[in-house]
């Protein structure tokens, strides 16, 4: 590795053998990291690396077991937030840190306020803010409560908060995991503009394609180490992915060909209007055929959770009709989560821990929810505890859970291992549908490609398999047609091979593209 | 007329039935606007009016009673922030806690003391030339136009003549508003109580907030407790309180923790209290409503509301969730 000893330049931020623990994990193992002043710094690393760790101890949310901080060549003791703010320190974090029910202009103000009253400081930010948004493209509606605004604007006021208390380091942690490309890109943009001005960014992500589009040096960590620091000029996709996992990666599954047979699944002109009366789903048609993958693309938010939910007898529809499987759901006619499972379709939940598992039950009780019933674990009187135990040991094995220990609790698995969890259970009862969620949110990148292999040899199988995902990525490695939401219906529909990311982007933004139309055109013609 | 008088009469109940509502409702918006869940305002409520009390019965002088009254509401206010902010304990568990306390406390420190079953002495005493009670406030002019119709009962009688507490009560609601709204100190205690990780990372205390928040609320509650012993009436008695804590978060709630709705529904249940005091032995259709019900009227309404009728009440987000920074 070509390591940045450039000692001339000016630092803006140096880390001396930073160390944390929390319990009996060290989520941080002696760091150094250097981050030269006016530039953009990329930290990539899997989940769970510790770059999180380290970004909140730099901001004083987190205190650092040993270690030194220098900002501007001062060492500086930052045991609280407000001390990196007045360090000029803003960081943008992952989970935006704004009072949902305040306007843009109130969060800016909060914890910055020029006097005792409201109304001075925010006559004050408000000028600020305006020359803020010229100069850097940061517009946002100032006075609409910030619940009402897209998470892009959401972003933008979280960094306006930052440079609004005089940050010279702005630190972004995953900035781009809920952006469309086109605001991600606008985003860079904002960065690069910033750069320029002087402000130095480090940019904390997994993609590693934003690595190489957005910065100039970059780091890795592993498992709470720092395991290389290069310039981005000198370095690959392919090199950073093996430095992050430690081993050769394939970042691009191969798709075998496939057999498509008989529709599976099939959406007939159905909405949905959640408990609050909003419509989620409106006039939602698709089909899903043996032996073939579809993605469903677009925003987080946009009715793919439901559309999977209403999919899986979670939530009632209120018009049109669902056929999972050969089996009717209407309105009136509904079929429970269980006696969906009972027709062949299987499962595997958005978000694990919410819907999937238990985090306090051990891997055998995981095991089985949903299908406990099933004489296979459940007798006369108790369950079968011993069955329970095996079936899941030789299903661990089978799946390459790690640890192999049926009694382990489910909270004490990795991530990824949960995922296989989830998805072992679901496909070992082989249905013929199968719906997915998320399969990789929060996973590491070796276990991606795992999972992404079991997906793929389901669809070999000639199992009919739903995908939602937010990651684009995996959309277009998966899925064989892509279907894009946005605010409840669906925009468009492209063949895998023809989705380049600029197309879904502004799919997943409900602008449909002329050779997208011109593509639906054909099809029905 | 008659009727006129009438009314007159159960809206001058009204607003000393709404005082002590309107006070801890007001303490009770601080604190749970900043995310602390406050059952514990009975407590407070008990035991100001029990220091109260005894401190204006020693001193001779109601003022003393308003000073010491403050004194333990805001210690038992900080006792709670203790629980609950420093070592983040269950906000419910801990009222809970300082209800029992102040039940438990009042009734032995007021035996040991007093000697007269848990009750302090009575504050207006002829014999020993004592009157440690609050004089009401007689407005000007309120004796000349006594006699003038419905003006006479509506500024003499129903406006001139309450305990100055009466008063400040219906003055702090809208100095609570502005304080709530904007000043930035209610900036922050909102903020807090909506997300208070955004809080801490724009480098505000939470913390503090949250002490400071309910330093207020041991204040206004204080206020409430005060008012019952040392004002309306001159004596205090053991769990004298009878849940108006209770109903003043009830009362809170139904006004979705806003001033101006807190105050409108600390009004409808001090109506409601009046009605039930005025009516004892109420005959409905030929049926003479026992005065139980009539008395707990204010009470099955309250649950009733909170069980249905407020419709959708958004709480602070983060109400009752102690603020826990680290990963252990």
């Amino acid at each position: 590795m070509t390591a940045q000893t450039d000692s001339a330049a000016d630092l803006a931020l140096e880390l001396r053998g930073i160390d944390k623990s929390f319990g009996a994990v060290r989520a941080n193992k002696h760091i150094d990291l250097k981050v030269e002043k006016g530039t953009i710094h990329g930290i990539v690393g899997e989940n769970g690396a510790g770059k999180s760790t380290l970004m909140s101890i730099i901001y004083g949310f987190y205190q650092a077991d040993k270690g030194d901080i220098f900002v501007d060549g001062q060492k500086l003791q930052i045991k609280d937030s407000k001390t990196a703010i007045s360090a000029g320190i803003g960081m943008v974090h992952q989970h935006f840190m704004l009072i949902q029910n305040f306007t843009a202009i109130e969060n800016v103000v909060l914890g910055a306020e020029s006097g005792n009253l409201i109304d001075d400081s925010l006559k004050k930010a408000r000028a600020e803010m305006e020359h803020l948004a010229k100069e850097y493209g940061l517009e946002v509606p100032l006075d609409t409560p910030v619940e009402e605004l897209a998470v892009g604007y959401q972003q933008r006021i979280e960094i306006l908060k930052a440079l609004y208390r005089g940050a010279k380091i702005l630190i972004l942690d995953e900035p781009t995991g809920v952006l469309t490309p086109q605001e991600t890109e606008h985003l860079f943009k904002v960065l690069q503009s910033l750069k320029e001005q002087g402000t130095t960014v480090i940019l904390i992500t997994h993609k590693l394609r934003e690595i190489m589009a957005a910065t100039d040096n970059v780091s890795v960590m592993r498992q709470g180490e720092m395991v290389a620091h290069v310039r981005t000029q000198d370095t690959s996709r392919e090199q950073l992915a093996e430095l992050m996992v430690g081993r050769k990666v394939l970042l691009r599954v191969e798709k075998g060909a496939s057999t498509v047979g008989d529709v599976k699944l099939s959406m007939d002109h159905v909405s949905l209007t959640d408990h609050m009366g909003v419509k989620r789903l409106k006039d939602v048609s698709l089909n899903v055929r043996a032996g073939e993958i579809v993605g469903i693309a677009g925003v987080s938010g946009n009715g793919q959770s439901e559309l999977l939910e209403a999919l899986a007898g979670i939530r009632a529809i209120n018009e049109g009709e669902i056929d999972l499987n050969g089996h009717k759901v209407t309105a009136d006619h509904r079929l429970s989560p269980s006696e969906v499972r009972k027709v062949g379709v299987g499962h595997i939940p958005e978000d694990r821990h919410r819907m999937g598992l238990i985090n306090a039950f051990p891997a055998y009780e995981a095991f089985v929810l949903g299908y406990h019933r099933s004489p296979e674990y459940n007798g006369k009187i108790q369950m079968k505890q011993k069955s329970m135990i095996d079936d899941c040991a030789e299903k661990m094995e089978r799946w390459d859970v790690r640890p192999q220990d049926p009694y382990l609790k489910t909270a004490n698995f990795s991530g990824g291992n949960q995922q296989k969890l989830v998805i072992a259970r679901e496909v070992e009862q082989n249905p013929d549908v199968l719906l997915i969620g998320q399969p990789t949110r929060g996973v590491d990148i070796g276990a991606i490609e795992s999972i992404h292999k079991r997906i793929l040899d389901m669809r070999a199988a000639g199992k009919a398999i739903l995908l939602v995902s937010v990651e684009l990525d995996e959309i277009r490695s998966l899925a064989d047609r892509i279907l894009v939401m946005f605010d409840g219906i669906i925009v468009g529909e492209v063949p895998a091979d023809k989705a380049d990311e600029r197309t879904l982007g502004l799919m997943m933004a409900n602008i449909v593209p002329e050779e997208v139309k011109a593509l639906q055109a054909e099809e029905t013609a | 007329m008659e009727l006129f008088n009438s009314i007159i009469l159960i809206l001058d109940a009204t607003l000393r039935n709404a005082t002590p509502l309107i006070f801890a409702a007001l303490a009770g918006m601080f604190s749970e606007r900043t995310g602390i869940v406050n059952i514990a305002l009975e407590g407070k409520i008990l035991i100001s009016a029990f220091a109260g009390a005894a401190a204006a019965y020693v001193t001779g002088s109601p003022w003393m009673g308003l000073l010491a009254g403050i004194l333990a509401s805001v210690v038992f206010a900080q006792l709670h922030a203790f629980a609950t902010v420093t070592h983040n304990g269950d906000h419910v568990v801990s009222g809970l806690a300082i209800n029992i306390l102040a039940a438990g406390l009042t009734a032995s420190l007021g035996n040991f003391w007093f000697h007269q079953g848990g009750n302090t002495p009575n504050l207006v005493n002829r014999a020993e030339e004592l009157n440690a009670r609050f004089e009401p406030i007689v407005l000007p002019f309120a004796k000349a136009l006594e006699d003038v119709p419905i003006i006479g009962g509506i500024y003499s009688e129903l406006l001139s003549g309450h305990y100055f507490l009466v008063y400040l009560a219906f003055i702090a609601v809208p100095l609570c508003w502005f304080i709530l709204f904007r000043t930035k100190f209610g900036l922050r205690v909102r903020a807090v109580g909506e997300n208070p990780q955004a809080v801490d990372t724009a480098g505000i205390s939470v913390a503090k907030t949250r002490y400071l928040a309910l330093l207020v609320c041991g204040i206004l509650a204080g206020f409430a407790g005060v008012y019952l012993s040392v004002a309306l009436t001159a004596q205090f008695s053991p769990n004298m309180s009878a849940g108006k804590g209770y109903m003043a978060l009830a009362a809170l709630i139904f006004g979705k923790w806003r001033p101006r709705g807190a105050l409108q529904a600390c009004l409808l249940f001090g109506v409601l209290q009046a009605i039930a005091d005025r009516s004892q032995g109420l005959v409905i259709g030929g049926i003479e409503m026992p005065v139980q019900l009539i008395e707990a009227l204010p009470y099955i309404l309250t649950v009733v509301l909170l069980g249905g009728f407020i419709g959708r009440a958004v709480a602070p987000k983060a109400i009752g969730r102690p603020y826990v920074k680290e990963r252990s």
